[in-house]
């Protein structure tokens, strides 16, 4: 059986750009939550978002790349970018052919999509820049990191929406053990705070409207006065290689990642089933050699929503039974927002950092406990714990659910 | 966005003096050449300008004057030489610049 490590990681979020610097802010409890900058919200319900700040793009690209490039690329390829570089990894001709990309994006170019519909719609022009496709397409991110590595293994983009970076760490994984590759570059990217998709997640009345008092503290995971979820951006992208592989260059191992479980619910478009996503969790722990006991921390989806977050409780408790009261839950939600297809990759590399270092990050906002949430959600303040394994969960509207087991290498 | 370098704001619909240094300026800077090292006998080949490159460029200049390249004069050219002809005779079609020998002489 070939095993999974995890030897790069790489981070561009609202916390923090850089992985370790996402998870310092993560673990204190910074939140990445506030006014929306990208463009004016007068009249707009919700004026609040987790943007990416002080991401210089002519620091990483020069013009012309610029032109080619979404947000989203621009994040995806300078989180791959870190991860690759602290794999230690070099492209060689046996690797090459070996190695591949798997980077999903829910909404790809929204900001440039946006622009350009405005531009035929509101300003009456008629030809888009012809640049505007390669932009917008969701597989731009994954295409633009395999040209840039020079990896000619499998590259795909996986359009799961809020699962989608997991999906892309677990089937990447995946084609690990199947022996069609022994190293990909995984996870997700998104920058979908334009008008137009702001609009449209208003209109679910799913966002979560400012505090007056404190606007970064609007998402309150499995909080009682939780006011909804609030759309975020970013990328996440890590290093899979087989174990042996990492092992044979002495490569530094992060993690393992032990299991990937994935299901659907079948049901329904937008309300989350119990039965699928924990069939999911032991779907992951039984791949990983894992039993509910070994797992001493749940990276939760936490969206803060109503229906996700008493759901989500309810799954953990069928899954983990009885040890559910005694792990912990949190969800990181609350400070880098729903980064839609890059979240679940962001809340994977924080669980790895949680496991090496043996630190719960905190579900930060949390000041009323809920009768339908019921678990230990490390409220507020990180815990330092020893973690053995963990899992990370990531749900999908249309009931598309994927978790991730990981144990400390 | 700021970093949209794509999206033209404020097109200003007249003709450059020199429509040849133009249209070699905007391809040195697209594909990273010495100016002095494109002519208007430059081929696309030579200068590394693919199908992608050409609608770029011709994007910008119909952006720029306001005019319509049809699709059927992009897909035949070529040269840089071709570029700046099929452009003069838009420009001068949609009467943006008075005639080819007297460009530039009010400037």
């Amino acid at each position: 059986m070939r095993r999974v490590a995890v030897t790069g990681l790489g981070v561009v979020s609202a916390v923090g750009i850089g992985a370790p610097e996402f998870w310092t802010r993560i673990v204190a409890g910074t939140s990445g939550v506030g006014p929306i900058t990208h463009f004016d919200t007068t009249g707009f319900q919700s004026q609040i978002a987790a943007e990416v700040h002080g991401f210089n793009a002519a620091e990483h690209f020069g013009e012309v790349e610029r032109e080619m490039l979404d947000r989203f690329a621009q994040f995806a390829i300078v989180a791959a970018d870190e991860a690759w570089a602290q794999s230690g990894l070099e492209v060689d001709d046996e690797l090459r052919d070996r190695a591949g990309v798997a980077i999903s994006s829910a909404m790809g170019g929204a900001m440039t999509q946006d622009s350009r519909y405005k531009r035929m719609y509101k300003d009456g022009g008629t030809r888009p820049h012809p640049f505007s496709i390669p932009r917008i397409m969701n597989n731009a991110a994954v295409a633009h990191v395999s040209m840039r590595r020079g990896l000619r293994g499998p590259a795909i983009s996986i359009a799961t929406a809020c699962a989608a970076g997991a999906h892309a760490i677990g089937e990447a994984a995946e084609m690990i053990r199947a022996g069609r590759v022994d190293v990909m570059l995984a996870g997700g990217a998104d920058a979908p705070i334009a008008p137009g998709v702001v609009r449209c997640w208003e209109a679910m009345r799913v966002l979560a409207p400012a505090p007056k008092d404190n606007p970064s503290a609007a998402c309150r995971p499995f909080s009682r006065n939780r006011l909804g979820m609030v759309l975020g951006e970013g990328a996440a992208v890590v290093v899979l290689e087989e174990w042996e592989h990492a092992k044979e260059r002495g490569a530094a191992i992060l993690a393992e990642l032990a299991g990937y479980g994935a299901t659907a619910d079948a049901d329904h478009i937008t309300q989350p089933g119990i039965d699928a996503p924990a069939r999911a969790i032991a779907t992951a722990l039984a791949q990983g050699c894992l039993t509910p006991a070994d797992i001493d921390y749940v990276n939760a989806h936490g969206t803060a929503t109503r229906l996700n977050d008493a759901t989500e409780t309810a799954v953990i408790k069928k899954a983990l039974g009885e040890h559910a009261k005694s792990t912990v839950v949190s969800s990181t939600k609350a400070l880098h927002g729903h980064a839609m297809g890059a979240s679940a990759a962001l809340e994977f590399i924080a669980t790895v950092f949680a496991l090496r270092e043996g630190v719960v990050p905190p579900t930060m906002h949390y000041t009323e406990p809920d009768p339908d949430c019921d678990l230990d959600y490390a409220p507020n303040e990180a815990r330092r714990r020893p973690l053995r394994a963990a899992i990370s969960n990531s749900f999908a509207f249309g009931g598309l659910n994927a978790v991730l087991a990981l144990r400390k290498a | 966005m700021s970093d949209d370098t794509t999206s033209n704001a404020s097109p200003h619909h007249q003709a450059p003096a020199n429509l040849a240094d133009e249209v070699i300026k905007v391809i040195a800077r697209k594909k990273k050449l010495d100016p002095a090292t494109v002519t208007t006998e430059s081929t696309f080949e030579q200068l590394g300008v693919d199908s992608l490159d050409a609608a770029d460029l011709l994007f910008t200049f119909e952006d720029t004057f306001g005019i319509v390249v049809p699709d059927d004069v992009a897909m035949s050219m070529k040269t840089v030489g071709q570029v700046v002809a099929a452009l003069q005779k838009l420009l001068e079609e949609h009467g943006k610049v008075p005639a080819s020998s007297d460009a530039g002489a009010k400037a």
